[in-house]
């Protein structure tokens, strides 16, 4: 018989996740999840309704990666599921807490190819850190701390929780708060106490160290540990694309980001440094190109909450398995401790080399005033415009990087965008989640005309649910960056990545979605038409911004290349 | 190189498919996998013999899944290791007896006698494996079976510990 404290699953559920401080989720109902859909009215939650799944996905990611705090989404059954697939290894790729809460058939349903019926948890094997399938409604609430809990701690990452339709229909209590418990699962946070002081042994011995920090600083929250680190142990700091904004940009220690599309000067201190100190980043090939090559004279330290990324692509000769934030902190006290009153070696002749590279290899383009608009240019007159106070959110591609290159970071969190798994159409969607998460903000997106169309029905949902962010879409009538490298590599056959004569009126566009419609097509209207965006605020804006479909990105190491060999122009790759 | 890892997982629905899907997802290859209950409540045992370069690599990614509890990684010196194989040997009447008697010099268990064929069980190392179906190759294996290998790690002795340093 039931008594007084009993709700439905579904019931739990909702009051589980305000339990965790959720206050917006991003969605689509459906007929498995609809049982979860009722109670949402009665709770305090906000919900924000997307076109699309995938969409939904994204948003949470970009609230996840503007806020730090667990991103939200929920879906349904089978069609809902399948289309969070993409949002879920973006998540994964790139450490963002996401809890996604999955519809289902209902138990006595599954396995016979039912109606919306798909195998949301096998799907979602490798692409998320752990996932549930719920069958009995007194696991629900034990289960959402655990998805939150395993999402927000460690190695952050996505979470889904698969519940069948009865379980949520069914009875259960929600009960006090227990603390989670989970045998299998405890991160480590502390670095080895001995590990941190061979650390900086090497690092005080070191002639040409570098600071490689990635995406963990920015999880951890290590940004101001990290600076008072980098200037203590003077030492200059490369960041990863994922590690934008993690250390200043204006400072002098800062190099920028390395790699294939990073400074000549970030790319080559790195490779002749004589110490890699990596916090928080994890070797991608994107950064090392031909790993046997790359760093070739470097002692590694290497810092990560996922011992998994310690010695995978590179050997560490002192691995420290810890939070990123927490051994800053140690490292800072042991080299305190270590130096005492003495001051920190001056390495006049490295950083007199670093200084020779950046005057003579800068991040450069050249803007013709009458000439088709550069990206790059558009960018800079942002950054003017907005003193570089904005979260800035990227699509992937040329602009991408452009705006990685050209964008003065200052604070973490100030750049969202989609490193590991590099899915076009993340911009619009995750520039909305974001600016949910923080809406005194502005919160900016910088798309390609490629990437914008496959997520821009997204611009609906920001318009109806008053979400006001500014889009600007660059359109060189292409996949730039694919038609870059055609360019390069294919003997300039440029197969597939022209947009087609009949591209969308971009303007009209975002006009028929509820938003504002603006285009700058000549380098004289850029800065009028990003002061027209800026002085709007009650509606989301998308700038149509026509580009120089020619430019190519520069500087480049060519896929699985040496770092060694970083082309400033084509010229240097033919 | 060929490993043998001993997993303690949690015994929930999906376990096994979560390890044996992520070694297929990172390229490592299973040359054998036998998964059954432990002693104790709730938790299963996987004994895997791997083909891995990096042993070490392979056993943080099997502690990133949540639901392994311990990986051990047993090395030949340190680890009992048994496996079972049933075996059909042809033998028609004339060769029987011959076949009969070397199985059982190598203590095989006879468990069915056919008009063409012997079928044996053989239990043990993965020595006594090899070496049975060594000495019975000349009459002919029809047809082969393995339980996959399970192992356990040998207790130290004060001598072992020494000799290992």
């Amino acid at each position: 018989m039931a008594n007084d404290n009993q709700i439905t699953g579904a019931q739990a559920l909702i009051a589980a996740l305000e339990r965790e401080g959720v206050d917006v989720l991003f969605g689509i109902p459906g007929g498995a999840i609809l049982p979860a859909y009722d109670p949402l009215l009665d709770g305090t939650m906000r919900h924000v309704l997307a076109r699309h799944e995938q969409g939904a996905g994204h948003m949470a990611e970009g609230y996840a990666q503007a806020s730090g705090r667990v991103g939200v989404v929920m879906v349904t059954s089978g069609p809902g599921a399948t289309n969070l697939i993409t949002p879920l290894q973006n998540a994964l790729m790139d450490s963002t807490p996401i809890v996604a809460i999955t519809g289902q058939v209902s138990s006595a349903a599954i396995g016979t190819d039912a109606f919306q019926e798909a195998y949301t948890t096998g799907l979602a094997m490798h692409c998320t850190k752990h996932s549930y399938l719920v069958t009995d409604p007194d696991d629900i609430v034990r289960v959402i701390h655990e998805a939150f809990h395993v999402a927000g701690t460690g190695r952050p990452g996505p979470v889904l929780v698969d519940l069948p339709k009865d379980v949520l229909n069914g009875l259960t209590e929600l009960g006090d708060p227990q603390p989670v418990v989970m045998e299998g699962y405890n991160p480590t946070t502390e670095g080895n106490g001995r590990q941190v002081r061979a650390a900086i042994e090497l690092l005080e011995q070191a002639d040409r160290p570098v600071l490689f920090v990635g995406g963990g600083v920015i999880k951890a929250g290590g940004s101001r540990e990290l600076l008072a680190f980098a200037e203590a142990a003077n030492a200059p700091v490369v960041t990863t694309l994922m590690a934008r904004g993690a250390f200043p940009d204006q400072h002098h220690l800062a190099l920028g980001m390395s790699g294939m599309h990073g400074s000549y000067t970030a790319t080559t201190a790195i490779q002749r440094s004589d110490l890699l100190f990596n916090i928080g980043a994890r070797f991608d090939d994107r950064v090392t190109g031909d790993p046997a090559t790359f760093a070739p004279e470097a002692k590694v330290v290497h810092i990560d909450i996922d011992p998994a990324e310690i010695s995978k692509v590179r050997h560490a000769d002192v691995p420290i398995v810890g939070d990123a934030r927490v051994v800053l902190g140690q490292l800072l006290a042991t080299l305190d401790k270590q130096r005492g009153e003495a001051a920190p070696p001056a390495r006049i002749d490295w950083f007199e080399t670093i200084q020779d590279w950046q005057q003579r290899y800068p991040l450069a383009y050249d803007q013709d005033p009458q000439g088709p608009i550069k990206v790059q240019y558009f960018i800079d007159q942002l950054y003017d415009a907005t003193g570089g106070d904005a979260v800035v959110v990227a699509g992937v591609g040329q602009h991408q990087m452009w705006v990685s290159q050209f964008w003065q970071f200052t604070e973490p969190r100030s750049w969202i965008n989609s490193g590991g798994l590099g899915t076009m159409g993340f911009a619009v969607p995750a520039a909305i989640g974001a600016k949910m998460a923080r809406p005194d903000d502005l919160v900016f997106a910088l798309d390609g005309d490629g990437c914008f169309q496959m997520t821009c029905q997204e611009l609906i949902t920001a318009a109806t649910e008053h979400i006001p962010i500014k889009i600007a879409v660059f359109n060189n009538h292409g996949h730039g960056m694919v038609r870059q490298w055609q360019r390069l590599f294919y003997g300039g056959r440029f197969s597939a990545t022209d947009l087609g004569n009949v591209a969308p009126d971009y303007p009209a566009l975002a006009e028929a979605m509820g938003c504002v419609g603006l285009r700058a097509e000549k380098p004289s209207e850029v800065g009028p038409v990003i002061d027209k965006a800026l002085a709007i605020d009650d509606r989301p804006v998308v700038i149509e911004v026509v580009v120089d479909p020619d430019e190519m990105c520069f500087p480049m190491v060519k896929a699985g290349g040496s770092c060694d060999n970083v082309a400033m122009g084509p010229e240097d790759l033919w | 190189m060929r490993h043998t890892l001993s997993v303690v997982v949690e015994d929930q629905a999906g376990v096994l498919a979560r390890v044996a899907s992520m070694f297929a997802q990172r390229a490592f290859n299973i040359h054998s996998l036998a998964v059954g209950p432990t002693h104790e409540e709730g938790r299963s045992r996987i004994t895997l013999v791997v083909d891995a370069p990096d042993v070490e690599q392979l056993s943080k990614q099997l502690y990133k899944l949540v639901n392994v509890l311990k990986v051990t990684e047993l090395a030949p010196d340190e680890a009992l290791e048994s496996e079972i194989m049933l075996v059909r040997i042809a033998a028609g009447p004339d060769a029987r007896g011959t076949v009969v008697e070397t199985a059982s010099m190598l203590e095989a268990t006879l468990l069915d006698l056919g008009p063409t064929s012997v079928t044996f069980q053989v239990a043990g190392d993965p020595v006594k494996l090899a070496r049975f179906l060594e000495v019975m190759e000349p009459f002919g294996v029809v047809e082969l079976v393995k339980s996959g290998r399970v192992a356990i790690a040998r207790e130290r002795t004060r001598a072992s510990a020494r000799a290992a340093g």
